[in-house]
């Protein structure tokens, strides 16, 4: 099935208005990561995946997808509302009292569309790769899809996990690395430097998709369906996801400042002034 | 007093390798995974049932928690297998986040608890577990005593539907409960009716509190001698029920005094029947190499520990 680039576009600019007026609304939460992965998250929801919005925790016969960076959770929230997940209106409780939508993703409050807690970094790899050997023991050749921040692959367990695929052959997942080279406390480089990335992954055994442009919908489209066919030949799929951070937002480009900051009313209108709203705010 | 005999002596891990089997027979759902120590946790006889049930991990446990509870989201039921030290210290974010908050149906089964896994010192020898356990909302853990009791406790775990942390031994114990016994989670078992004092051990403290009560008894003091295999949920009527009628209370545990059973038995009463209570518990401190029964010794575990602990506490009446 050929992708309808503008329609996904359509909908990748709804979401980030939904972003940016979920963080406002209650002057918290991480948008810079959020905008950055908008265009992965709705090619995924949108266009990749197999899924059903009525959602069984199981998800036999179904593609699925974790977050391990947690705290981009507007961007996961309001793929998941668009998608039909559950209603538009419960993006206003977003990080309030008695929310389905916690600050971090949580299956605690039984939100549609979460299978994991995530927000204590690096364990999502481990999630995705147990979800894809149950998938296998299950006769279910269905795809695993994995996010993970960049920063987060300072985290120990996620070179476990790494070890870890590649020796089992989880060759049914589809993980991938959101490389915006950027975190709390500064740019990754000067935080504690990744290095090759690519050779890193090769040299564990992955088979590695570079995407270099994660803002751009063809091009994440390109990269996802060439993971998708690199699948069951042996060996897990990991795609360097270049983002942008803040992507979408003019004010919010270019720098870290925004991974966890929220706009006053100021910046929220110039940042909807960027965004066309396409499917009705919520 | 009852008599409790016993014909054999084994390990309550070799317990849990029993269960684990019967209850894959059972169930084609359960899996295991282990970090390097399929030997020490007894899974061969899983392993050679049912190969592509079971995941070696390596030496990284942080992984293997991960990766059993992503097992569970298709439907399986994952037997997680390492020391006690690895399943819970070591790990304790993973099980927290990944496993405890999520309310993944993950069967953490540690081995090598407390002081009796010996000569490799305090490294190994958690003395912790059952306080980080018991402190995860919606955590069931059990400690059962004796080889049966862990064979029964491990197919209940399996048929229990939730996050359980199931705790066993290195060394081998007097086997005596009945092989036949049903395992009901959060139920304590009566071992022994008395007026004066309640006992209330768990794990291998229970063979222990058994020799007290013979002791006592030829002290002329009557023991209620009370199996605590469940610490969480914990069984408070049958403790309350006990302590309305002796008045007084001792309990038994190979772990720290700060944070397990005792710590568990003390809420109850604080807030519902005041009431004398000593602890045969290791008194915050980390353990170190020696045999198991030096260790016990040393750090006061042993039946003449709980006979003093019964006598003290029968005085403060």
């Amino acid at each position: 099935m050929s992708a309808d680039i503008n329609k996904l576009e359509q909908i990748a600019s709804q979401v980030r208005r939904d972003i940016v007026r979920m963080v406002h609304a209650c002057k918290s939460g991480h948008p810079g990561g959020s905008l950055g992965c908008t265009d992965y998250f709705v090619a995924l929801y949108f266009h990749m995946m197999k899924h059903d919005p009525s959602f069984n925790m199981d998800g036999k016969g179904e593609d699925l997808f974790f977050l391990s960076n947690g705290h981009i959770s507007p961007v996961f929230y309001s793929t998941l509302a668009r998608a039909g997940y559950f209603p538009v209106s419960e993006l206003t409780t977003f990080r309030k009292i008695d929310s389905r939508l916690q600050g971090h993703p949580t299956t605690h409050e039984g939100l549609p569309g979460i299978r994991i807690a995530s927000g204590s970094l690096g364990q999502g790899l481990s999630i995705a790769i147990g979800a894809a050997q149950a998938k296998k023991l299950n006769n279910d050749d269905r795809l695993v899809y994995v996010l993970m921040g960049d920063g987060e692959l300072q985290e120990g367990q996620i070179w476990e996990a790494a070890l870890y695929a590649p020796h089992n052959k989880v060759d049914n997942l589809i993980a991938a690395v959101d490389y915006n080279g950027a975190q709390i406390d500064g740019p990754t480089n000067s935080v504690l430097s990744l290095g090759n990335l690519k050779a890193k992954w090769e040299a564990f055994g992955w088979e590695v998709v570079e995407v270099t442009n994660g803002n751009d919908m063809s091009t994440v489209i390109a990269g996802l369906e060439e993971a998708k066919s690199r699948t069951g030949n042996g060996r897990p799929v990991v795609i360097l996801l270049h983002t942008e951070m803040g992507n979408g937002v003019d004010f919010m480009m270019g720098t870290h400042k925004w991974h966890g900051v929220a706009p006053n009313d100021e910046q929220l209108a110039s940042a909807l002034n960027q965004l066309t709203e396409t499917l009705g705010d919520y | 007093m009852k008599k409790y005999t016993y014909t054999e002596s084994k390990d309550t891990r070799s317990g849990f390798g029993v269960g684990l089997l019967e209850a894959g027979k059972m169930n084609e759902n359960v899996v295991a995974l282990c970090a390097d120590l399929i030997g020490s946790l007894k899974m061969d006889a899983f392993i050679k049932e049912f190969p592509e049930r079971f995941f070696q991990i390596g030496i990284a446990e942080a992984n293997m928690m991960g990766i059993a509870a992503g097992l569970t989201i298709g439907g399986k039921i994952p037997f997680t297998g390492t020391f006690a030290e690895f399943s819970t210290a070591r790990v304790y974010d993973q099980v927290r986040q990944s496993i405890a908050y999520s309310h993944k149906n993950v069967k953490i089964a540690a081995s090598h608890a407390g002081l009796t896994l010996g000569e490799d010192g305090a490294t190994h020898q958690t003395l912790e577990d059952i306080g980080l356990m018991k402190m995860l909302p919606g955590m069931v853990v059990i400690n059962p005593c004796d080889f049966n009791q862990t064979k029964a406790a491990t197919i209940a775990a399996a048929q229990y539907e939730g996050p359980v942390y199931l705790r066993f031994g290195r060394p081998v114990v007097p086997n005596f409960t009945p092989a036949d016994q049903t395992f009901e989670i959060g139920k304590a078992v009566l071992l022994n009716e008395g007026k004066d004092v309640t006992i209330i051990a768990t794990g291998h403290l229970v063979w222990e509190a058994i020799q007290a009560g013979e002791e006592l008894e030829k002290l002329g003091i009557d023991a209620e001698i009370i199996n605590i295999h469940t610490i969480k949920p914990l069984d408070e009527e049958a403790i309350l029920a006990s302590v309305r009628k002796t008045g007084c209370v001792v309990t038994a545990e190979e772990h720290n005094r700060l944070g397990g059973l005792g710590d568990s038995v003390a809420q109850v009463l604080a807030q519902k029947l005041p009431t004398p209570q000593e602890y045969v518990a290791v008194n915050d401190s980390f353990g170190e190499s020696g045999t198991p029964a030096q260790l016990m010794e040393k750090y006061g575990l042993t039946s003449s520990n709980i006979v003093a602990a019964a006598r003290k506490v029968i005085s403060r009446k």
